[in-house]
């Protein structure tokens, strides 16, 4: 019964997407106040069945309902609650439920604080979200029925993933989903202007905000899979270039671009309809990055089950929502031309640079990713594009934008006298270039090229970015949220990028055969295997190593790897023993047992700096998050609009 | 001028062709993603002299099957698929067009009991194949560029290998893709054409 | 007929510590041994290395990298021992050939075609106006350097 009322909610959702899709665009066209006051009810309305179907799900999952086709193959009764909840979203059809709800979700936060934007806008940007819900709905509903039963109901269920039963999962999906769907904001914004005719200073100030906040949460999704990748798969990897992270990677960075861009369209309403092409693509690569990891297209360690149909609808919905919003932007965004100027160098140049570098590495990643694919097309012999190529290329735009970020940071609008960075670019240079030297040669004795210019640009842009944040402080100024917000993020860079230098250059492995009693050295710390023994868990059974970690004999960390046999799919997981630290981890993955002696085959790796990768994007995640919080966002002001487009007159 | 605003069209149009052109052919079967081509069509097969599953005191070397046309079919006790296709072999075999020849290998390199198991499953299944060959130590199945059993490979008089057929074979499989080939071959057709 | 069982499933065994044993002392050739797992794919898996993979072929595949390493074989040689039997997808660095042109080349064109692009918008704006545009202040009517 709960599970058919799931069902029938979702169906009314799908009513009430369309009502608000109409309402809000027909009656933002026709000027129709009734209509598009009936708007936020109707966003009110979706969230709440949503939000009742998706809690339908949960139930079915938290009673062991097996005959739901949909919990009989995620789920299990021997699975612990925490899990039964997350394996929720643990295959396709539950997860994009869960991308429905994270979409109404935004619906509402957009509806709920949006009341000083004009009525016509607000409207129309709600009726976007509407038409997204509709097709999200049908697609469910369609193609993806998580209420679907299954007669006779299943004695038991085939159990969740054993990769996905950690807590990881409980926040990496609806931070991940968080800001993909949250990318069709900024979308739904420039569909808006698009079809308003109008762009100004006051639009690129509304948007700011919420591209920010998308921009976090999906900063924060890659970095969580990337960590969660780290520590469940055990073999010490924490970046791949597989499809399902460059999935993300790409509106990533497109978003980024937009984040800059829009600063300039604020500022001073330039590259007003390169940002409404920025606006348009994170969700456009967000939904290509959907269908690639759910058409089975493409080999990736992150597939969901492919079908060939589901494939074809997901490429037609990306199909009318990329190519409508691209016909509306060939049509109408030559008309937003504004002709200011800047000087070669300036702040609006440095993001023009910024932005430019940006969508290289966008494509780039593109590029690799899809090679594969149209190598297929053409029937050619097959070819892999993996992290040798991945790494070397985006190196190509990823050095200039890092020699540059420091500087650019600081220039100013229109005309930015250089000469008055001198000292902050001596200081930076020198550290960083100190610190180049200093840091291989004091702890590993060599380096590379590319290590130091790692290293160097790390901390001349962490330098660059608490220069006026400081400077200001000192000299009892108040330093404004916006430009907070821009030096965490942009120390957060600093940090990322020591991390990868770091860690990229001086990891190390080793694969090793030990006896209890025995050790190996790995970098300078010796591992000593202690012990083997039982550790059943819920739903597994499990052996347990006791392995210790030592420096010059101190003892520093006892680990306790694990490989675990999943009683019901019946696979075997390793999970890594890791010893985390600010400086550097170490972790210990158990291969096999190799006979009687007791001896087993390990693996001992040592990642210096890993920490930073992870932390310098929490702190990206963390500035962006803070520069939305500025004042002058949240301000209610009551301007006169003045339309730069000729077509029609301003709607309030 | 107007140019510029509809390449992001273009663009992405061109893309999309090519993602619905390939789906269409992933559902009407022509197209599997999965499905890597054998670098070893048309070059000589890899040769392996290993123990016998049936009599481990003899060898299956295959140069003995040099100058006849025959069947490789690489299986395991572990594995699902090549217990779904050996009523297929069987069958396949009763028609004796060609001689199958068995390669054994193991799942793990921690597997001691595939030898055992493979006597016990041909004894009790029925045994389609003129010879099993035991692949201890993994060598041949990388050799024979294996990577997901069942595999089965077809090889010409000369010693070449002229066809490979991934997942289990079915007979429509084998009537479809070997037998035309097998008849090309008896015919002095080239051997090694792709599949 | 039992002794040769046994002599078999020891020699089976044997072969076990083969596997993922020792690592090398030598530290080229531990260098070499990790790039070259991370550069070859497993084909067994949904897109993993040999080198971050337990899986069967995986397991054997280091196996047969580490024999050849101590045989004194190139990173030439391995790598052609491994597309002779399973084709360019086993390279996780795609071979430089004709068909793979694009790839390697469109990296480096997108970058020149975009800094052209960004010299003539430079160029072009710089001999602009620095006038601001009516709805370039500030709501609290400022201009100038912020974010």
């Amino acid at each position: 019964m709960i599970v058919e009322l799931g069902h029938f909610a979702l169906i009314l959702a799908l009513c009430m997407a369309t009502a608000q899709a109409f309402f809000g665009l027909a009656g933002a066209q026709m000027r129709h106040t009734q209509w598009m006051s009936a708007v936020r009810p109707a966003v009110a309305g979706q969230f709440v069945l949503v939000a009742l179907s998706f809690a339908c799900l949960v139930y079915a999952f938290e009673q062991n309902d097996f005959s739901v086709l949909y919990v009989a193959s995620t789920s299990n009764s021997e699975l612990p609650a925490i899990y039964r909840f997350t394996a929720v979203w643990g295959a396709h059809e539950g997860s994009m439920l869960l991308w429905m709800l994270v979409h109404v979700t935004w619906s509402m936060a957009v509806a709920a604080f949006s009341k000083q934007l004009p009525h016509g806008l607000i409207s129309r940007v709600l009726g976007v979200m509407g038409l997204l819900s509709v097709g999200y709905a049908l697609f469910i509903l369609l193609t993806s029925n998580p209420f679907e039963r299954l007669i006779p109901a299943a004695a038991d269920g085939r159990d969740l993933n054993p990769l996905l039963q950690d807590p990881a999962f409980l926040i990496h999906p609806p931070m991940l989903y968080l800001g993909y769907v949250g990318m069709a904001v900024p979308f739904a914004f420039a569909i808006a202007a698009l079809l308003e005719g109008k762009l100004d200073s006051a639009w690129a100030r509304w948007v700011r905000p919420w591209t920010n906040v998308a921009w976090m949460f999906l900063t924060i999704g890659i970095t969580l899979g990337s960590w969660w990748a780290y520590y469940e798969l055990g073999w010490g990897g924490w970046w791949f270039w597989d499809p399902s992270e460059n999935a993300p990677f790409m509106p990533w960075l497109v978003s980024t671009a937009l984040i800059h861009s829009l600063a300039v369209t604020e500022k001073r309403g330039l590259f007003k309809s390169w940002t409404l092409l920025l606006a348009i693509f994170p969700f456009s690569l967000s939904l290509l990055g959907t269908f690639i990891v759910r058409s089975g297209l493409l080999t990736s360690v992150h597939s969901f089950a492919s079908d060939p149909k589901r494939g074809l609808f997901i490429l037609g919905f990306l199909a009318i929502c990329v190519a409508g919003a691209l016909l509306l932007y060939a049509w109408r965004a030559p008309h937003f031309r504004s002709d200011a100027g800047f000087a070669g160098a300036s702040r609006e140049s440095f993001i023009l640079i910024n932005n430019a570098l940006l969508i290289v590495a966008a494509a780039i990643v593109l590029i690799g990713t899809m090679f594969p694919f149209f190598i297929d097309a053409f029937d050619l012999p097959k070819v892999s594009v993996g992290e040798p190529w991945f790494d070397a290329m985006i190196l190509l735009p990823a050095v200039p934008l890092l020699v540059l970020l420091a500087i650019g940071m600081r220039a100013s609008w229109k005309h930015a006298d250089l000469s008055k960075q001198r000292l902050s670019l001596t200081v930076g240079i020198t550290v960083g270039v100190a610190l180049a030297i200093l840091l291989p040669a004091a702890l590993y004795g060599y380096s590379s090229v590319l290590t130091s210019v790692g290293i160097a640009c790390g901390a001349w842009i962490a330098i660059s970015a608490l220069w006026d944040p400081i400077s200001r402080w000192r000299n009892g100024h108040t330093v404004s949220v916006a430009v907070l917000g821009m030096s965490i993020a942009h120390l957060g860079v600093a940090m990322f990028v020591l991390g990868v230098a770091v860690t990229k250059s001086y990891s190390d492995d080793r694969d090793i055969t030990l006896a209890p009693g025995e050790s190996a050295k790995v970098g300078i710390y010796d591992v000593r295997f202690v012990k083997i023994g039982d550790a059943p868990g819920p739903n597994y059974d499990a052996v347990e190593g006791e392995v210790i970690v030592e420096q010059d004999g101190k003892h520093i960390a006892t680990l306790h790897p694990q490989k675990r046999f999943y009683r019901v799919q019946r696979n075997v997981l390793t999970e890594a023993g890791i010893l985390a630290g600010w400086h550097r981890h170490i972790s210990v993955s158990m291969g096999e047992s190799l006979g009687g002696s007791g001896a087993w085959s390990m693996r001992l790796m040592y990642r210096p700096l890993l920490r930073f990768v992870w932390l310098g994007a929490m702190f990206m995640a963390f500035g962006g998050f803070v520069a939305a919080l500025d004042r002058r966002y949240r301000k209610v002001t009551v301007r006169a609009d003045e339309p730069l487009a000729t077509s029609t007159a301003p709607v309030n | 001028m107007k140019l510029r605003f509809l390449l992001p069209l273009l663009i992405f149009g061109a893309l999309f062709a090519t993602f619905g052109f390939m789906l269409h052919r992933t559902e009407n079967g022509g197209y599997d993603p999965k499905i890597i081509q054998s670098p070893l069509l048309g070059k000589p097969a890899p040769a392996f002299r290993l123990i016998s599953v049936e009599d481990p005191t003899k060898f299956v070397d295959t140069r003995d099957y040099l100058g006849q046309i025959y069947v490789l079919n690489v299986w395991g006790t572990w594995c699902v698929g090549c217990r779904q296709e050996h009523p297929a072999l069987l069958e396949i075999a009763r028609q004796q067009l060609v001689p199958i020849v068995g390669l054994d290998t193991r799942q793990d390199s921690s597997d001691s009991n595939e030898l055992a198991n493979a006597q016990q499953w041909l004894s009790r299944l029925g045994n389609p194949y003129v010879a099993t060959a035991f692949d201890a130590d993994g060598r041949a199945a990388i050799d024979w560029g294996v990577y997901g059993a069942p595999e089965t490979f077809l090889i010409d008089a000369k010693g070449y290998v002229a066809y490979k057929h991934v997942g289990p074979l079915s007979v429509e499989a084998w009537q479809q893709k070997f037998v035309p080939r097998i008849e090309q071959l008896r015919a002095g057709s080239v051997a090694g054409s792709k599949p | 007929m039992k002794k040769l069982l046994l002599l078999v499933s020891l020699l089976v065994s044997n072969s076990l510590f083969a596997i993922d044993g020792e690592s090398f002392d030598d530290p080229a050739l531990h260098a070499r041994y990790r790039k070259l797992t991370h550069e070859l794919r497993c084909l067994q898996c949904q897109n993993e290395t040999i080198g971050d993979s337990n899986a069967t072929l995986a397991k054997d595949l280091r196996r047969e990298l580490r024999a050849m390493l101590l045989a004194g074989k190139s990173d030439a040689e391995i790598q052609q021992f491994m597309t002779d039997r399973y084709g360019d997808f086993v390279l996780y660095r795609p071979p430089v050939a004709t068909r793979t042109l694009t790839l390697w080349l469109a990296p480096g064109i997108v970058l020149v075609g975009a800094g052209i692009a960004v010299f003539f918008i430079i160029r072009r704006r710089g001999s602009q106006s620095f006038d601001d545009l009516p709805d370039d202040k500030n709501p609290d009517g400022s201009t100038g350097a912020a974010p």
